[in-house]
């Protein structure tokens, strides 16, 4: 099925631009998406060429996703053009994006595991010989020829079922190759990878580049970024900020394009580190997953972990808590060890934890506003034993008020309320405990600018009533305006400790991912 | 079950609504189904019939309040009615071996406890589908009530205790559906107004963010499946003492009609929705229906198919909403659904 | 204008390769380990108990287990799309009772015609199933519920004061119950032929390897195109269809029928085909495994009873059988994926 190609050709006097779309295999050309009130992307442009890998980074929440999804025809913009050869296309669905030649592996391909890889490549299309039976030497060795093509053993006949992330990824090129995909974008696929598979996927993209096609590199790993690809496009809140042939830019350039703005720092608090110590971690380790990792907080201190996508730090904080078990090491909790593997005693020691994932495990989405306020104190709303409607929907009423929470009753579900309202409901469920510590992890990911600094706000002054806060982020404004301390975890180690005074966001990039140079002393 | 089939979804949230008007239609068709009796029969609300509606419903109902639990939590469990048999045989078999009656009901309790914890084992420790594991667990308890008592069938309890299926208590209700009523003011409390119960329902609709929320998910449906085994051990004595009958196809195949009265009560087989009123006016709409039934003289075959039509209905009206819109989606065909816009940036 | 070779990957996670591989293999060698522990009971019990003389005793087990092969196919293709069919028990009842009424009524009808019947009432069945299943989006769980009351409960009705007197069989079907074909029953051949063509089907089409794909990520196959409704429906189909012509096959074994031919049947179907190897979430799995999971329960049956065990043991053995099957299953996977995580992830930077 084509893709609508609009009558009209491009002339001069349409784009605001006098870029000539025609030259580019693909152009996105000043495209705007918003949601609600929400605005995703504001106005960003981006040029691929055949033959180039094209970088696009940008900090979490200037607007990457919502531009990849775009391309790949899960949104359509609200403003602006797409271009394919040359002539506008609108691409209203998955399907016809697929048809006309764009692909894009996600992060966490989704695989049959019970198929084989040959099966996993050609599902829905499997070429088939006389009689209708499927053409499975054909389609071995097409897989094997896409395979060589791309320099990579993986046998056809093996079952999905536990190959590791990069071999995925790779069952997912050979499928946009089979479909003559085009154009390539590869959503962060190095966050999971190992440096020998990083290397095997660099080799793929050669390929694919001498192939003719062109790549879009989405990554916050800088190295990797000028390693690969040649052009570079920097989004900042929503908007294409520069667009330089990677070769013209110093990483120092290229980071402070991402930033581009005043940093605000927390103002130094007096007295902290002088708290009691609430937790200590000492050399935890989850196999696979983090390694040695200690540290400290205190009372009334706001420590960060800074790191990139994959570093290993919701883990950590999983680990704490109690929703996964560690291997090594120990946690104590106000002098108290704490037993592993258990939410229910880090809760009776005093830890709260906002998680990552807000749809997923922060919020029973159908249930009502107020359940889910009362779901982690269902034992402090009983008279009697019973639970007590009102005492139920006093609490709630007034950790909603506290944290203004905007509805309009409090029995509607909570996935009425916009996503900024919903985190405020998932930190009234936490804050409502009193804790002593308390983990935020990343605490206002896909909320708007205004709640943002609501809950900035809420963090500080949790610090300030003497709560020990631990907030895992990976916006760097974020991690500087809030933490007196910052720890930067790189794939499963603890590499570098920061105070507030010493951290500046280059540094904390730079260490985050790995770039050597520049990291102060 | 929280199991995504193949083509099965859970029905928009805006249909709570319709839920809880659920109960309110429930409470219709009770009266709807009464005054059908009474029109058609003199002899529908007269004290027998009452009497012997509540003994027939009895067993059903009792084994349908564990079972409403466990699939509020997002499992099911359809080895009820086969610990039914199992508990009846072995309170048979030790009464018979002289163990007197008070022994042998702690002794076919214990064994209900034992059954129960098997399935709690294998569904929250090794993370076995519960359907699975009580397919296994109901052809297992079958088998093991055979081997207990053979072709064999143990009568003879104890008229102090057989009493309670053939004298009424009150007048006119029926010991096992007073049981039944006991164990429903019980359940209904535990489930609506305690913390353990209030977690069920976030346990089955989003597992994982109850377990974020501090509520141990497995240690909560052990104890679901823990009781269900010791709930419907107790319903096999009650079978035996009331039928002054034990033998091992006791409640063979009830096991169906109890799903299908919680399914009917409003419970939701996905998980997450459902009350203990629901399912105790089900349980009267049933009773009342085989009473009418029976005397009108529908066969208790061709009832059957009411029961199936009942069901279908029960999940039909949560799911039409959807289904409409999966029709008209089949008209226009050709477009591939987009998924709905996160908030991602 | 390949470019230069990508380095190999092989070391890195080679553990949980193995792991994954011990799985694979597992699972394809299962239904040759279940055709030996068939071999092996049956020898064992032939050897141990000189009365029980093989050969007539193998041919009434494959007479016997004929219908349960036959409704084992059936829920396979089912299961393997991560659905479930616990109405056909209750179809084949329908059937058999309707077929037997046709003969009631016309001892001489041909062969061609009760077997259309037989075979339509039953894809009948499996249509509106399957409707409801993929138009109102019902749990399929539910709905065969539903349908297993409906169906029987129709059943009750259709033959209600009516009996099925064996005279009125004729000859033609009745010999199909033991003739034999090169001292195979003949019943089983045919059961054999629909197996080797289901299992075909599902192994070399894309539609039948589709039914895996829908089973393994219900939406991922939504998102390759492939029409799940379509082949959801359609496994509903075939499923009634197979349980409509058991239903004849019982007719013809049985001789005779009541409202409770097939009571029960689908609980001993499902037990079998996980025995066999299908994945109750589906997604994998093979025809061929089912079915040798059927006839190992039966012929365990056929042991108890030879080793004058009691034949009460059977239930209980079929139950802890499915429990051990599945608990199986669980634990080697378990392995595979924690070697998984111990090996990936992490990369120790040089």
């Amino acid at each position: 099925m084509q893709p609508d190609r609009l009558e009209t050709p491009i002339t001069a006097g349409d784009a605001t631009d006098a870029h000539d779309v025609g030259g580019y295999l693909f152009a996105a050309e000043h495209v705007g998406k918003s949601f609600g009130a929400v605005k995703a992307v504001i106005d960003a442009s981006l040029r691929l060429t055949a033959g180039e890998a094209h970088a696009l980074v940008g900090e979490n929440g200037a607007g990457k996703s919502t531009l990849v999804k775009m391309l790949a025809g899960v949104h359509e913009p609200d403003t602006g053009r797409l271009y394919l050869e040359g002539s506008a296309v609108q691409l209203s669905s998955p399907a016809i994006a697929r048809d006309a030649g764009i692909a894009v592996i996600y992060q966490e391909p989704t695989l049959f595991p019970d198929l084989d890889v040959a099966e996993n490549v050609f599902m829905g299309r499997m070429p088939k010989r006389s009689g209708g039976r499927v053409d499975r030497p054909l389609m071995l060795d097409q897989v094997n020829a896409v395979m060589n093509r791309l320099g990579v053993r993986l046998d056809p006949n093996r079952l999905t079922r536990g190959l590791s992330i990069a071999d995925q990824q790779i069952i997912e090129i050979a499928k946009a190759l089979t479909l003559d995909a085009k154009v390539i974008v590869m959503d962060e696929p190095t966050a999971a990878l190992s440096s020998a598979e990083v290397a095997r996927l660099f080799t793929v993209i050669e390929t694919l580049r001498a192939e003719g096609a062109a790549v879009v590199f989405i990554s916050h790993r800088l190295d990797e970024v000028f390693a690969t690809c040649q052009q570079v496009t920097v989004m900042r809140d929503g908007r294409s900020v520069l667009t330089s042939p990677a070769a013209e830019l110093t990483s120092d350039q290229l980071v402070r394009t991402m930033v581009g703005r005043d940093i605000e720092k927390r103002q130094a608090v007096q007295g902290v580190g002088s708290g009691d110590v609430v937790l200590n971690v000492d050399r935890l380790t989850r196999e696979g997953k983090f390694v040695d990792i200690s540290f400290e907080v205190r009372a009334g201190e706001i420590v960060g972990l800074a790191g990139l996508v994959g570093a290993g730090r919701t883990e950590i904080a999983q680990s704490i808590f109690g929703i996964d078990r560690y291997d090594a090491g120990s946690v104590t909790v106000s002098g108290a060890p704490l037993k592993k593997g258990s939410p229910t005693a880090a809760m009776a020691a005093g830890i709260g934890l906002v998680p990552e994932d807000r749809r997923q495990h922060g919020l029973v989405m159908d249930e009502s506003i107020e359940r889910n306020i009362v779901l982690a104190s269902l034992k402090r709303v009983r008279s009697h034993g019973l639970i007590a409607t009102t005492l139920s929907r006093d609490f709630a009423t007034k950790w909603s008020e506290r944290l203004q929470i905007k509805f309009n009753r409090l029995a509607d579900p909570v996935s009425t309320l916009s996503g900024g309202n919903q985190q405020k409901v998932v930190l009234a469920k936490w804050l409502s405990r009193q804790p002593a510590l308390l983990i935020v992890d990343e605490p206002t990911r896909g909320i708007d600018v205004g709640t943002k600094s609501e809950v900035h706000g809420l963090i500080q002054n949790l610090a300030a009533d003497g709560v020990a806060v631990l907030v895992i982020s990976s916006e760097l404004p974020e991690v500087l305006l809030l933490a007196d301390r910052i720890l930067v975890i790189r794939e499963g180690r603890l590499v570098h400790e920061f105070t507030n005074a010493q951290a500046t966001e280059e540094a904390v990039i730079a260490a985050a991912a790995g770039v050597v140079a520049e990291v102060a002393a | 079950m929280s199991s995504n089939s193949g083509t099965a979804t859970r029905p928009p949230r805006s249909l709570l609504r319709t839920l809880r008007r659920w109960e309110s239609a429930l409470v219709v068709i009770l009266i709807a189904v009464i005054a059908f009796g009474t029109i058609e029969s003199p002899n529908f609300l007269t004290t027998t019939t009452i009497f012997f509606g509540g003994l027939d419903i009895g067993q059903i109902a009792i084994m349908a309040l564990p079972l409403t639990l466990i699939v509020i939590t997002g499992e099911i469990d359809l080895s009820v009615a086969a610990m039914l048999g199992l508990s009846a045989c072995v309170f048979g078999y030790a009464f018979e071996h002289g163990t007197g009656a008070g022994l042998a009901i702690v002794i076919a309790l214990l064994v209900g406890a034992l059954g129960g914890s098997l399935n709690g084992f294998l569904i929250t420790r090794l993370g076995l589908p519960s359907i699975a594991v009580t397919i296994g667990t109901l052809t297992m308890f079958r088998g093991i009530a055979e081997v207990v008592l053979g072709n064999s069938e143990v009568t003879s309890y104890p008229t102090g205790l057989t009493v309670i299926g053939s004298k009424p208590i009150f007048a006119h209700l029926a010991y096992p559906f007073l049981f039944f009523l006991i164990l429903a003011a019980i359940y209904a409390l535990v489930l609506h107004k305690t913390a353990v119960g209030r977690s069920l329902y976030a346990i089955g609709l989003n597992k994982e963010a109850a377990f974020f929320s501090g509520i141990r998910v497995n240690r909560t449906k052990f104890i679901l499946y823990l009781l269900s085994g010791v709930v419907c051990a107790f319903a096999g004595i009650v079978y035996a003492l009331q039928n002054d009958s034990s033998i091992y196809t006791a409640g063979q195949g009830l096991e169906l009609n109890v799903v299908a009265v919680v399914l009917f009560g409003g419970v939701s087989i996905f998980g997450g929705r459902g009350s203990v009123l629901g399912v105790v006016l089900s349980v009267l709409i049933v009773a009342a229906s085989q009473v009418a039934f029976t005397l009108i003289n529908i066969s208790s075959e061709e009832q059957q198919i009411i029961f199936g039509v009942l069901l279908l209905f029960s999940v039909l009206v949560p799911n039409s909403a959807a289904g409409y819109r999966r029709v008209r989606a089949w008209i226009n065909q050709g477009r591939t659904s987009a998924p709905a816009a996160g908030a991602e940036l | 204008m390949s470019a230069t070779k990508a380095p190999e990957l092989v070391t890195h996670s080679a553990p949980a390769a193995r792991q994954h591989r011990v799985a694979e293999t597992i699972s394809r060698f299962r239904p040759a380990v279940i055709a030996l522990l068939i071999l092996l009971i049956f020898g064992g019990t032939t050897i141990k108990n000189s009365s029980f003389d093989g050969l007539s005793n193998i041919q009434a087990i494959l007479s016997i287990s004929a219908v349960y092969l036959l409704l084992s196919v059936g829920e396979t293709m089912v299961i393997v799309t991560r659905n479930v069919d616990l109405s056909v028990g209750s179809t084949l009842g329908l059937s058999a009772f309707a077929v037997g009424e046709i003969y009631n009524h016309d001892p001489h009808m041909t062969m061609v015609v009760i077997l259309l019947a037989g075979i339509g009432i039953g894809a009948f069945c499996g249509a509106i199933i399957g409707l409801i299943t993929t138009v109102a989006r019902v749990p399929s769980l539910v709905v065969t519920l539903a349908a297993l009351y409906i169906i029987r409960g129709l059943d009750n009705i259709v033959g209600s004061g009516v009996q099925i007197e064996p005279s009125v069989i004729p000859h033609s079907l009745v010999s199909l119950g033991y003739s034999t074909v090169i001292g195979i029953p003949w019943l089983f051949v045919l059961v054999v032929v629909v197996a080797l063509a289901a299992g075909f089907w599902m192994r070399s089409f894309p539609a039948g390897r589709e039914l895996y794909a829908i089973g393994s990520d219900p939406e991922a196959a939504v998102l390759a195109g492939i029409p799940v409704a379509r082949r959801v429906f359609t496994v509903f189909v075939i499923s009634g269809a197979l349980a409509g012509l058991g239903g004849v096959i019982f007719l013809a074994q049985q001789a005779t029928v009541d409202s409770t031919a097939g009571t029960g049947y689908e609980l001993v179907i499902v037990t079998a085909v996980v025995v066999g190897g299908v994945a109750i979430f589906g997604g994998s799995g093979s025809v061929i495994g089912a079915v040798l999971g059927a006839l190992l329960l039966q012929v365990i049956n056929q042991a108890l009873v030879a080793a004058q065990i009691s034949a009460f043991w059977d239930s209980a053995i079929a139950g802890a059988m499915l429990l051990a099957a599945i608990s199986f299953d669980r634990l080697i996977s378990f392995r595979a994926s924690r070697a998984l995580v111990a090996t990936e992830g992490v990369s120790y930077v040089e």
